[in-house]
């Protein structure tokens, strides 16, 4: 470990502290790195650690641990197999690691030098062991740029980062780049808002550089708040770094001294890997005054959002930065000419911020040779729901979501057959199986009638029912709106009475044509991003599942019978043992049969409440 | 009213007498208290010369302010799109059933605070609930139950969370 003096007073101090971290021997070194990303800590990753860390005591009381090191880094991806360990030199891929796996582990690989075959990957394909995370299919077909650090360094060591190169693109850009030059490099690449909105970064960039007025203000949106997606907590919690690195850049194009991260209160790891991060560059003297002896001074402050949802939307995140309830403004003054505090103020998605090293480093070119026409570069998603390998993964642009699904995902769970993947988070739309083979770009995916949004992927099967995903979505952004324009405030309630009536069997006919029109006031008059996009959900699923609305509203029924009342259960003879175990919990007595003889319910008595198909232990009773 | 009145004086000044961070402020007092004391709204208002309706406002518009006291336990059930995909919307029904409570309320005995979140953002777990920021991944109505189940009473909680401090 090299120690950083206090603050370095010029960028030739820091090149060759970063020159010394980057030329370091690693030969001999062995190391343990550890995801302690949410989902591996949930499986008991901290746990872990400390018994590596016991581990590595141990065996340098006996004089064998040398150079060994265990390193908790941030997600690396596969959240399906937490938690995951990963050793170093050979890269040994071991998941779902349990605590008793550890002194094995630790005998075998990282002092023997041998695998552990119980722990590794298996491909469900061709049944073969796995060793190294680039021969498993979910990693194989991925493009990791911006998640390319992530489960390499420890996020709240600075060290880390630079060793791996971090602040090298900051340094590029100060020392042989102006302003307008960085502008330009970003526009060559292509660079697209990564939050949802997919407006040329390099555009909003040069507006708010020309804008007249100051102090401007950039700001980091990490106000994830779309459920189902968990990117930029990712990000947050794995490189926050590369979040910082790249608002310095920006800061230093468009010529702001202050910064801002607002982060979802819900993510209080993100929260505390990015103070440490920021104090940490504000003591080596990359954020505050003076940058690395420059003239160029820009801090950052962080502040936790209030669990409002609404408040992703800039204007609206705007105003809580200003201490007021988060409520959007119409934005025909736009923020970069006046934002925060009546300031010109630029606002990126943290993805996108943590895009901009890769660009200054490498070249917009390099970026905008990968993805399709107008959609550069990679994006980050949160592949989940009934998918049989959940996770984190990044993909160039112009990837079809079929690949993205069967090839990373793994395909569907549990033999399941595919319906929708729902993309853009709530505010986006259900694309059915029959435009799989669209391609990941800002355009394809609004003309399919849904968006890219922020990145979840949320896969859904044959056992969802489409009517109530529109209901759950109409539901969730009511709850969210904040209730300013009427358009959203009244007529998402009125979309939502309409859904719920559907579901419960009290559809009437109309009912559809009344969601399509409310559907079009509110794209046409509301006031911000939520309102106008909150009937993609409606329309996207009258639009590819029209026969399900028709099924719930003519025939009263359920196609994918999870709406209660609208379809029955009924026992299966064969299967039923007669247990009685039905029998016993039903709570209006619904239920007959004799003692080992199969059991029937009374279809007139049923209230359809599920308990017997909860609890038959022979899943006899079934769903018709 | 919090017994030792510098409170409002320290969070204020933790940021410069700043109106626009309030809600850090709002934030950091309900950190200390467990929710917002009505006394402490009305000093931190007059400290900096604000109404107390704006205060209202904001510990009103974003759910993660809280108006009463909080239970001896915090139990989040994750409600966003996987975990619903997933039969959250069972869980939380079962947990307002077994224990006479409603979703963003405290049960009678002070026992715990059941809030529905919308996103925890640890979709790969789902359905999640998280207790006292512990997370248990893919949660059953009857494990749910049983974790709840096994929550120490609430004095022993409090006890712990002294014993915590002191330390």
């Amino acid at each position: 470990m090299i120690d950083a003096p206090a603050r370095f007073a010029s960028i030739t101090d820091f090149e060759g502290f970063a020159r010394s971290l980057r030329s370091q021997d690693r030969t001999g070194t062995r190391s343990v790195r550890l995801c302690m990303g949410t989902g591996c800590q949930a499986k008991g990753a901290a746990r872990l650690y400390e018994l590596f860390e016991e581990a590595i005591e141990s065996a340098s009381g006996r004089g064998q641990a040398g150079n060994i090191e265990v390193k908790p880094t941030g997600c690396h991806g596969l959240c399906q197999r937490s938690p995951i360990v990963v050793v170093e030199p050979a890269g040994i891929f071991y998941q779902q690691v349990e605590e008793p796996d550890v002194a094995e582990i630790f005998r075998e690989t990282v002092l023997g030098g041998r695998v552990v075959p119980r722990l590794l990957y298996q491909d469900p394909e061709s049944g073969r062991k796995l060793e190294a995370a680039e021969e498993i299919p979910f990693y194989k077909v991925q493009q990791r740029i911006v998640l390319s650090q992530n489960g390499r360094i420890d996020p709240t060591k600075i060290t880390d980062y630079i060793a791996e190169g971090g602040y090298s693109a900051l340094v590029k850009a100060l020392t042989s780049m102006t302003p307008e030059e960085v502008i330009a490099e970003v526009e060559v690449a292509g660079l697209r808002g990564r939050g949802g909105g997919g407006f040329p970064t390099a555009r909003k960039w040069r507006s708010c550089r020309s804008a007249a007025g100051g102090p401007k203000y950039v700001i980091g949106n990490g106000d994830e708040g779309d459920p189902g997606a968990y990117m930029d907590r990712s990000l947050m919690e794995g490189n926050p770094h590369s979040v910082i690195e790249g608002m310095l850049i920006g800061a230093y194009a468009i010529g702001s001294e202050k910064g801002y991260i607002y982060v979802r209160n819900e993510y209080p790891l993100a929260v505390k890997y990015l103070r440490t991060a920021i104090s940490q560059a504000q003591e080596i003297g990359l954020l505050s005054e003076n940058i690395l002896g420059t003239s160029f001074s820009f801090d950052i402050q962080i502040n936790r959002g209030g669990g409002a949802f609404v408040c992703g939307e800039s204007t609206a995140l705007m105003a809580s930065l200003e201490g007021r309830p988060g409520e959007p403004r119409a934005k025909y003054v736009h923020t970069v000419e006046s934002g925060l505090w009546g300031k010109p103020t630029n606002l990126n998605n943290v993805e996108t911020w943590a895009n901009v090293p890769h660009i200054i480093n490498r070249g917009g070119k390099w970026l905008a040779g990968i993805g399709t026409e107008k959609s550069k570069g990679t994006k980050v998603f949160s592949l989940v729901g009934k998918i049989a390998n959940s996770g984190l993964v990044e993909v160039p642009m112009g990837i079809t979501l079929r690949r993205i699904i069967y090839e990373i995902g793994g395909g569907m769970r549990d033999g399941k057959k595919f319906k929708a993947v729902q993309t853009g988070g709530p505010s986006g739309g259900c694309i059915p199986a029959e435009h799989l083979d669209a391609r990941v770009d800002y355009e394809e995916l609004t003309n399919l009638g849904s968006m890219m949004g922020s990145g979840g992927l949320i896969v859904m099967d044959e056992d969802t029912c489409m009517v109530n995903v529109a209901r759950y979505f109409t539901d969730f952004l009511l709850n969210e709106s904040c209730g300013k324009c009427t358009p959203c405030r009244e007529g998402l309630a009125q979309m939502r009475h309409i859904l719920q009536g559907i579901t419960k069997g009290d559809g009437q006919a109309g009912d559809v044509e009344k969601l399509q029109a409310l559907a079009e006031i509110l794209s046409g008059a509301a006031l911000c991003a939520l309102g106008t996009t909150a009937a993609n959900p409606v329309l996207s699923t009258i639009r590819y599942f029209r026969d399900e609305y028709d099924a719930h509203i003519l025939d009263r029924r359920c196609p994918a019978k999870e709406c209660r009342g609208l379809f029955i259960y009924q026992i299966d003879a064969e299967a039923c043992k007669g247990c009685g175990i039905c029998l016993k919990n039903c709570p209006v007595d619904a239920i007959m049969g004799e003692r080992k003889a199969p059991h029937v319910i009374d279809q007139q008595k049923c209230t359809r409440c599920g308990t017997c198909w909860e609890k038959c232990p022979f899943t006899a009773v079934r769903k018709v | 009213m919090n017994q030792d009145s510098s409170l409002i004086e320290q969070i204020v000044e933790r940021y410069d007498t700043d109106v626009g961070m309030l809600i850090p402020m709002m934030q950091d007092l309900q950190a200390e208290c467990g929710y917002l004391p009505p006394d402490d709204l009305r000093a931190l208002a007059k400290r900096l010369n604000v109404p107390l309706m704006r205060l209202y406002a904001v510990a009103t518009f974003y759910a993660s302010f809280r108006l009463a006291p909080k239970g001896a336990h915090e139990v989040s059930l994750c409600m966003g799109t996987v975990c619903y995909l997933k039969g959250s919307a069972g869980i939380s029904q079962a947990i307002c059933k077994e224990f006479k409570v409603a979703p963003s309320g405290t049960t009678a005995d002070r026992l715990f605070t059941f809030t529905a979140v919308n996103c925890v953002g640890a979709c790969a777990l789902a359905p999640v609930m998280v207790v006292d920021g512990k997370y248990y991944d893919g949660v059953t109505s009857e494990s749910a139950l049983e974790i709840l189940q096994g929550l120490g009473p609430a004095e022993q909680a409090a006890q712990a969370d002294a014993k915590e401090a002191a330390e």
